[in-house]
């Protein structure tokens, strides 16, 4: 039997690059996870239901347990860690998720963040409807969706006023 | 909850693909990966190969051709969604997509990863049946071309053989001014549907209809187009009288039952949605102007 079939990878996560050795079979949340030390990437249902794991790949919202490591070579991933600005300044998003009570254990809220980033760069003045569609694949059972929904309306106005303020996320 | 071990290969043609799958026992594709990871991580499938398409350029293109659109079978979803090209020639395919999955699977998912799950309730093989699609197919034996009417062998099987790869979609344009409607029913935005339907309608200046299709997902193994209600409209003044007589035909489909819902259920379903579908059509549908 080979040894574990690995493979070297040259990614960039969070605008920082990276170089590393990964199993070929390990997902990039696990990697993400377990070899980056990144645990805000959430794991729940591993399977592509629940939306907790989603990242950026390239600027566009995917599910982290639905990619393999090694697909992510030569890619640009952004996880909730890398949506705050440089200095610690929270996303627009991010805290009007705090001002409206947008979560509350907070286990969906790395996958909901990463989601509605991408909606509002996209999008600037999404309506509550078109809120709902892009967190439908996204499962929280704390908050009943509409703190979540009020939260990204709020940015997105934030958003419009202060463009200058929200540096582009990737 | 993990992938199993395998060998990994990231080919980076077509002929390095079909020369991989002409000489590896138990390899599997990876496309999008939007079905296939679920299945490794739950190991209802156990390859002894992984052969990832995602470097394979060939395979992701959207090109408009005399009379016909050709999609590579790597497209994204998210791509095909918002193709000006596949909004002008194909709606029907434009309207469908936003019913598959959610944006971050479409992000990811892949026209042709769609069609070779071929999902009995998914939306991209109904709206390739209700446009007698080609598919082609390549192996180291040469290419064949495929009309999707013969793509499904049966539940969750395409009629393809272990070593060929699905390399593109053709689709022939519907004239312009042609109707179009998909609708569907799932518990949820983004799961799979329960029961949808999908129509195209030719209807000229005096409001007769002179081509119609209507394909029924979810309800077969495969989807079902449903030739009784083309014939029935085909021909005839458009009405909302005449479709809800002539969906009544679709009541008497074979329907499958599972957890989510009984037949007679789906068949009331597709006589709803089927009429609803032509509706949408028959409202889009202008004569062609000479």
């Amino acid at each position: 039997m080979d040894p574990v079939p690995s493979r070297r990878i040259a990614l960039s996560v969070n605008a920082k690059p990276v170089d590393a050795n990964v199993e070929v079979r390990h997902t990039l949340a696990d990697f993400l996870r377990h070899q980056l030390g990144l645990t805000g990437t959430h794991l729940g249902c591993e399977h592509g239901v629940c939306g907790a794991c989603t990242v950026l790949v390239d600027g566009r919202s995917a599910r982290a347990c639905l990619m393999l490591a090694v697909q992510a070579n030569g890619h640009e991933i952004t996880t909730v860690e890398g949506i705050a600005a440089a200095d610690g300044t929270l996303h627009p998003l991010q805290q009007a998720f705090k001002d409206h009570h947008g979560l509350q254990c907070g286990f969906c809220t790395p996958g909901m963040l990463t989601t509605l980033v991408e909606l509002l760069r996209d999008q600037a003045d999404p309506s509550e409807d078109q809120v709902r569609v892009a967190i439908s694949g996204n499962l929280c059972r704390c908050t009943g969706y509409q703190a979540i929904v009020d939260a990204t309306l709020a940015a997105a106005r934030t958003m419009r006023e202060a463009p200058a303020r929200t540096a582009d996320v990737r | 909850m993990k992938p199993p071990a395998f060998g990994y290969h990231d080919p980076q043609t077509i002929d390095e693909v079909v020369a991989l799958l002409a000489t590896l026992d138990n390899a599997r594709l990876l496309a999008g990966g939007q079905s296939m990871m679920p299945m490794l991580s739950m190991r209802f499938v156990l390859p002894d190969h992984l052969i990832d398409l995602g470097r394979v350029e060939a395979l992701g293109h959207i090109a408009a051709g005399a009379g016909a659109l050709s999609i590579g079978a790597l497209t994204r979803q998210r791509d095909l969604e918002f193709s000006p090209v596949v909004r002008a020639r194909c709606p029907l395919l434009t309207e469908a997509i936003q019913w598959v999955g959610h944006r971050q699977t479409r992000n990811r998912g892949t026209f042709g990863g769609s069609l070779c799950q071929l999902d009995p309730a998914a939306e991209l093989p109904a709206v390739c049946a209700a446009l007698d699609a080609t598919v082609t197919v390549r192996s180291v034996r040469g290419e064949r071309r495929i009309a999707f009417a013969e793509f499904p062998a049966g539940y969750m099987t395409p009629s393809l053989e272990p070593d060929e790869l699905v390399t593109a979609v053709e689709v022939a344009d519907w004239p312009a001014g042609h109707g179009y409607g998909f609708v569907e029913f799932a518990r949820r935005h983004g799961d799979y549907a329960i029961v949808l339907a999908a129509a195209l309608l030719v209807v000229d200046a005096g409001g007769r209809i002179t081509r119609a299709s209507l394909t029924i997902g979810g309800i077969g193994a495969a989807p079902v187009r449903v030739s009784a209600v083309e014939h029935a409209l085909t021909g005839q003044t458009a009405s909302a009288a005449l479709f809800r007589d002539a969906t009544e035909a679709c009541r008497t489909l074979e329907a499958m039952e599972d957890v989510h819902a009984p037949a007679s259920y789906r068949q009331q379903l597709a006589v709803v949605l089927a009429r609803r579908a032509l509706d949408a059509a028959h409202t889009r549908a202008h004569a062609p102007t000479h």
